[in-house]
């Protein structure tokens, strides 16, 4: 009771207003440095780089019916699942969100958001809303523009598969699955910059973990970003030898216990880096 | 209670892994400009980051007008502080420095500029606000670093070597600055290596060695402590040597030595007080012509020397 009675206290309490703008005055600035910055290229060529791959394919292949488009389709499922997914919007989500903090600690400017009048848990809640908001537009932007490529030269029949049939449900599947992923992903990695200084170590541990976690039990698979992503993703790709590793779900859940899974499992983990960074001091030098 | 407008260090001490920061420090700060001294190594950037939460105490506490940094909403509103870092975020002219800094304090967009534009003001930058921070001076980087701690008027502001790289007219811009402010019933709490313009407008100075203070106080209450350095005082005078014989069959003067232009001379005495009553007496006696009275050693470069050891001024 008493708990209940000051935990809505400070609801009532809480100056809302002065932390909203806060965190947009955060979120402006990190986005604004996620998007211009020089280090970004990179990212825009991982996202990009399929573009190449379809727009070859457009260019090359003369043959557009049905039997075409069906593959096609389990290609473009390949494409975003083992290449964006796994590959892509993995290394283009640490890069972005391990640079974060590590970025200001290296560049010596983090000591102005500690000196500021900010609650340390609100800036990274606002350093790790404006990675997610990037990273999601990058990627966002590249699977629509695979979409639309892929689909551009059926002409009226891939007009229709879209608007007519599944093809825009597909699209919005993609991109809700492209939002969760720098979602789950960027919390990982903007709690591991707060622990460990080099990113490459934890992150070859989540590649490992998130390529191996149908053998691992049923518990520990919810514990992976993948686990929830696989089966939120509209086409569902052949289990054929060594694929089936990547493509199988071992025990399935639906949309509606995935999508809240992968929300919870971020929200845990970014508990755990709000945690961190208010033990976190300015020490440049031992950087 | 009355600690609620101090900055007090309660047996603070601060180890980097088996690195002594600084150790067993404590310290009450009153309103006014206090002046930390010491050499490379000695703790006084340690001291500050402390004082404003970048690093935490391995043992005690700190508090800042009865505030600590686990309240950062209250705490920096409150305090400005200058670190010694001349590093900025990548790509920002001077101005939206200053604008973004203040943006992220949750200020109306109107509000910044007004506080950009008379911090900006103050320092002297406004003709190369709008130039990229990246092309600065160093003494201009350092100035609109300055800029940024005082834009939000806080009421305790920590300046860690705010003189390092600024030129002459610059450096006296900011020490009026600095006592401006200090005047103001700021507290401003100051490192810096040069000592004689530090002296000029320290009401506290704290001398540290080591990770350890070494004196704290008043620059006359503590050269009154430094008991070994018998206290120089310069007279100017009619008949020195009159004064000077006086003097000689007292226990507490050591040395009293007469001016090469015969106008005066200096005495080095262990009890400064008694010194002072002495020479009014004789004064009236001897019906001395008294033209001025001053202690010579009795600034912050003296007391370097006689409580840290080497020369200020090389610090």
């Amino acid at each position: 009771m008493t708990t209940l009675t000051s935990a809505r206290q400070f609801f009532r309490e809480a100056p809302w207003q002065q932390w909203t703008a806060q965190l947009l005055a955060i979120m402006g600035i990190e986005v604004r440095k996620n998007f211009l910055t020089r280090r970004s290229i990179w990212i825009y060529l991982v996202a990009l780089g399929p573009l190449v791959l379809i727009g070859g394919h457009d260019f090359l292949d003369t043959r557009w019916d049905a039997e075409q488009m069906r593959r096609d389709t389990e290609i473009l499922a390949g494409i975003f699942q083992l290449y964006y997914l796994r590959l892509g919007m993995f290394f283009g989500c640490m890069g972005l969100f391990t640079w974060l903090f590590r970025g200001e600690v290296v560049e010596k400017s983090l000591h102005y958001y500690f000196l500021a009048p900010v609650r340390r848990e609100l800036l990274v809640l606002a350093k790790f809303l404006a990675g997610t908001v990037s990273a999601t537009i990058i990627f966002g932007v590249a699977v629509f523009l695979s979409f639309v490529l892929l689909y551009l030269p059926y002409g009226e029949s891939g007009r229709a598969f879209v608007f007519s049939g599944p093809g825009l449900g597909h699209l919005a599947a993609y991109l809700g699955v492209t939002g969760l992923a720098c979602l789950g992903y960027g919390a990982i990695f903007i709690a591991f910059s707060l622990v460990i200084r080099n990113p490459i170590i934890p992150g070859a541990f989540v590649l490992l973990w998130e390529t191996f976690h149908p053998v691992f039990p049923s518990l520990l698979q919810k514990l992976s970003v993948m686990f929830y992503l696989k089966q939120l993703c509209p086409v569902a790709i052949a289990p054929e030898g060594m694929m089936a590793l990547f493509t199988v779900v071992a025990a399935p859940v639906s949309a509606w216990i995935a999508v809240p899974g992968l929300i919870l499992l971020s929200a845990a983990i970014m508990v755990f880096a709000c945690t961190r960074i208010r033990h976190t001091e300015i020490n440049y030098l031992a950087d | 209670m009355t600690q609620d407008n101090k900055i007090v260090f309660e047996n603070v001490s601060k180890f980097y892994g088996e690195v002594l920061g600084v150790n067993h420090v404590n310290l009450v700060l009153p309103p006014g400009v206090t002046s930390l001294v010491g050499p490379n190594g000695s703790g006084k950037t340690t001291l500050m980051n402390l004082l404003t939460g970048l690093v935490r105490p391995t043992q005690g506490s700190v508090t800042v007008l009865g505030l600590t940094p686990n309240d950062p909403e209250e705490f920096f509103r409150r305090v400005g502080y200058c670190a010694q870092f001349d590093s900025f975020p990548k790509g920002v002219t001077g101005y939206e420095f200053i604008f973004q800094s203040l943006r992220v304090r949750g200020l109306h967009t109107p509000e910044c500029h007004r506080l950009t534009r008379e911090a900006i003001e103050r320092v002297s930058l406004g003709d190369a606000a709008g130039r990229r921070v990246a092309g600065y001076s160093k003494g201009m980087r350092q100035r609109i670093r300055l800029a940024q701690s005082i834009a939000h008027h806080p009421t305790v502001l920590v300046l860690d070597e705010p003189l390092n790289g600024l030129d002459p007219m610059a450096r006296a811009e900011s020490i009026a600055l600095f006592e401006a402010l200090g005047k103001e019933g700021l507290h401003v709490v100051i490192s810096s290596h040069v000592l004689h313009e530090v002296d000029k407008i320290s009401d506290h100075v704290v001398f540290m060695s080591y990770g350890y203070v070494v004196a704290e106080g008043k620059i006359h209450g503590v050269r009154s402590e430094v008991k070994e350095h018998p206290m120089q005082i310069l007279v100017r005078c009619s008949k020195p040597s009159v004064l000077a014989s006086k003097l000689f069959s007292q226990d507490h003067v050591v040395e009293a030595k007469l001016n090469d232009d015969g106008k005066g001379l200096l005495v080095r005495t262990q009890d400064a007080d008694q010194f002072y009553l002495l020479l009014n007496q004789i004064v009236l006696q001897e019906d001395l012509a008294l033209e001025a009275v001053a202690p010579a050693d009795d600034d912050v470069n003296s007391l370097y020397q006689y409580l840290i050891g080497s020369d200020g001024a090389s610090v």
